[in-house]
């Protein structure tokens, strides 16, 4: 082995350690619920107590509009920006870097003393205003990362030209949108998409304080108050996460027609 | 009245005047090329017919009908890009079959329609594929397929060919050029290559700044100039400087001799006046033939080996004079600073209107 390979793999493997020990001791922290033995008792607990479907189940669901909401705003957006105002692309970009730097409590707060009950629009009067509530609030989180992920995937195709071919050949705005852009950005929509479903599920300053039962205050409320089940819910988020970046994969892959453009 | 009618069409971007007074009749079925240098605005006049941009000025008309103020998905005109514009997620059927399906077309007639159009540019079995999957010259005849099979009032081609290779180049002119005759489409043809309008026109335009120089077959372009940027442009003409020593008698002083040729291409020009004139490089040779009357003797600056032919510059008097002659492997081609003599017809010098 040559000096240089060692160096390498051993940078490997420092990176591995660094990563595999502490998920490592998670794991087996997680499953040490019965004295003695390894189980996955906590597992069973985490799955047998009703919130855990009722709040990840609500969160998914707010996860998926908030996707849905996203990608039909930032896709023409960026879209039309490209196409007609690129001298409005620093602004834009500014823009959705905001979120990055504005934390979510102030954005929440903003919400709060917008859409109150004696404000103009009460959207926090009725359950489903305050979820549009949160869904913008998710929405606004995940900006940044939405859109550089549509922009970046737009920069592979000319969005001009195919435009100019889509009307000559009789095409309409809506037609040109769906059919010849919309797909051809579905892989920065669906890594976009990834991001802002990890950040909706986990978010916490939000739906805590519009009082939504979310997973995110779930999650708080069991590490507060229980022992071995928090590891094993960061194990089950852990494995979610991973089977969401292979689905993509899988995907983005089917994709034949974009994936193989670039 | 004509198909396709432009009548002082002008388009300005802000204070810059891009195209100035553009008149032009095109009957249909007819194919004619837009020829001119870099930035002219080809693609101006091309994209005011199309409707992407709106002219500042003047009338565009086709089959009777005003175009202004009609959107570009309502003109049912098609179009080809320099950069093929496919769209990367279909395949080759679904690109062709696209305006078809916004137009409403029924599925049996969409198949149909792109099978035609697939075997009318021989690709019939590559309709599956991506446009990833295929070469330049066969995603530009997809391009070409998915224009045309909504069966437009008009084709526009904005150098379709500049992005292949020079072979693909003459064999795809060649095969456009017999689809357009087949189907009779009216065709503009947008090219910055002389040869390739020469070719394939029936008409050609050549612009020069936003003004159509010299419209006319690609015969009269090439052989009788109307303009000296017309001269310059098309072909590889010798310009000469020279002077009008008898109008009447149609003598002009060309280097250090006098040449007589017809009075009536003097007309406008007095005694004395300074006149340009054009010669082919085809109408000079080496060797005196019973025809050729004038002589022009010069040194020789450079002799280039093109294959069939030899293209030999010579310097006459401080001006540079080139001609052709057929290579013959029996013959010797003239040697670089050696003294030669050109001789030509007196009627095959052309004055080009100034
Ligand atoms: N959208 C625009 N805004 C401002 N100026 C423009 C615009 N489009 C074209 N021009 C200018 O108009 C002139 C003509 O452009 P055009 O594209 O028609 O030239 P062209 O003859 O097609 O050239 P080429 O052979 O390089 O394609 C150029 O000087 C160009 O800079
Ligand atoms: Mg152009």
């Amino acid at each position: 082995m040559t000096a240089k390979k060692f160096w390498s793999w051993l940078a490997v493997a420092v990176a591995a350690v660094y990563f595999i020990v502490p998920l490592a001791a998670t794991m087996e922290f997680s499953m040490r619920m019965r004295r003695g033995t390894y189980s996955f008792d906590a597992y069973r607990s985490v799955f047998s107590d009703q919130r855990f479907a009722e709040t990840f189940s609500y969160s998914v669901v707010m996860a998926l509009i908030t996707i849905v909401v996203g990608a039909l705003l930032i896709v023409p957006t960026a879209y039309w920006v490209r196409l007609r105002m690129p001298y409005l692309r620093p602004v834009v970009e500014f823009v959705t870097l905001l979120p990055l730097v504005v934390p979510a409590i102030v954005i929440v707060f903003g919400y709060l003393r917008l859409y109150n009950s004696s404000s103009v629009l009460p959207l926090t009067n009725s359950d489903t205003g305050t979820n549009i509530l949160l869904v913008f609030g998710f929405m606004t989180m995940s900006l940044p990362y939405m859109y550089r992920a549509v922009d970046t995937a737009m920069r592979t195709i000319d969005v001009a030209v195919l435009t100019e071919a889509a009307e000559s050949l009789g095409a309409s705005w809506t037609t040109i949108l769906f059919r010849c852009i919309f797909p051809n950005v579905l892989t920065g929509v669906l890594s976009g998409a990834f991001i802002t479903f990890a950040i909706a599920v986990g978010e916490f300053t939000m739906p805590s304080l519009l009082n939504r039962p979310a997973f995110g205050p779930y999650l708080a409320l069991i590490g507060a108050n229980k022992a071995y089940e928090p590891p094993a819910l960061a194990m089950i988020a852990f494995a979610m996460t991973w089977v969401s970046i292979i689905l993509i994969n899988i995907t983005t892959r089917l994709q034949k027609g974009a994936a193989g453009a670039r | 009245m004509s198909y396709l009618e432009l009548s002082h069409v002008q388009k300005s971007f802000g204070p810059v005047k891009v195209v100035h007074d553009f008149n032009m009749s095109i009957e249909e079925g007819e194919f004619v090329s837009f020829l001119g240098p870099s930035g002219c605005g080809k693609t101006t006049v091309l994209r005011m017919i199309a409707g992407f941009e709106t002219p500042t000025g003047g009338t565009i008309t086709i089959g009777g009908v005003n175009q202004n103020g009609l959107k570009p998905n309502k003109r049912n005109i098609g179009m080809v890009f320099q950069a093929y514009a496919l769209f990367p997620n279909m395949t080759v059927a679904q690109n062709v079959a696209f305006g078809l399906k916004v137009a409403g077309a029924s599925k049996a007639e969409i198949d149909a329609r792109v099978k035609e159009m697939l075997d009318l540019i021989h690709l019939g079995h590559l309709e599956d594929r991506y446009p990833y999957q295929m070469s330049g010259g066969q995603q530009q005849r997809v391009a070409l397929a998915r224009a045309l099979a909504n069966k437009p009032k008009v084709l526009l081609l904005d150098e379709p060919l500049s992005a292949l290779d020079a072979k693909i180049r003459v064999s795809l002119r060649e095969e456009i050029r017999a689809i357009q005759r087949k189907l009779g489409i009216t065709t503009i043809f947008v090219t910055h290559d002389q040869e390739e309008a020469l070719s394939i026109s029936d008409r050609i335009v050549v612009m020069n700044a936003g003004i159509a120089d010299q419209i006319g077959t690609p015969s009269d372009i090439y052989n009788r100039p109307a303009t000296r940027f017309v001269a310059g442009f098309v072909g590889t003409l010798n310009i000469l400087e020279a002077k009008v020593e008898n109008r009447d008698a149609g003598t002009v002083r060309l280097g250090s001799r006098s040449v007589s040729i017809p009075p009536s291409q003097l007309n406008g020009s007095g005694d004395g006046a300074a006149i340009t004139v054009a010669l082919r490089p085809e109408a000079l040779s080496l060797s005196k033939s019973p025809s050729s009357d004038v002589t022009l003797d010069g040194r020789v600056t450079s002799v280039n080996f093109l294959g069939s032919v030899i293209r030999t510059r010579m310097d006459v008097d401080g001006q540079q004079v080139s001609f052709d002659m057929f290579n013959n492997p029996g013959l010797q081609p003239p040697q670089i600073g050696e003294m030669a003599t050109a001789h030509f017809k007196a009627s095959d010098v052309l004055v080009i209107p100034n």
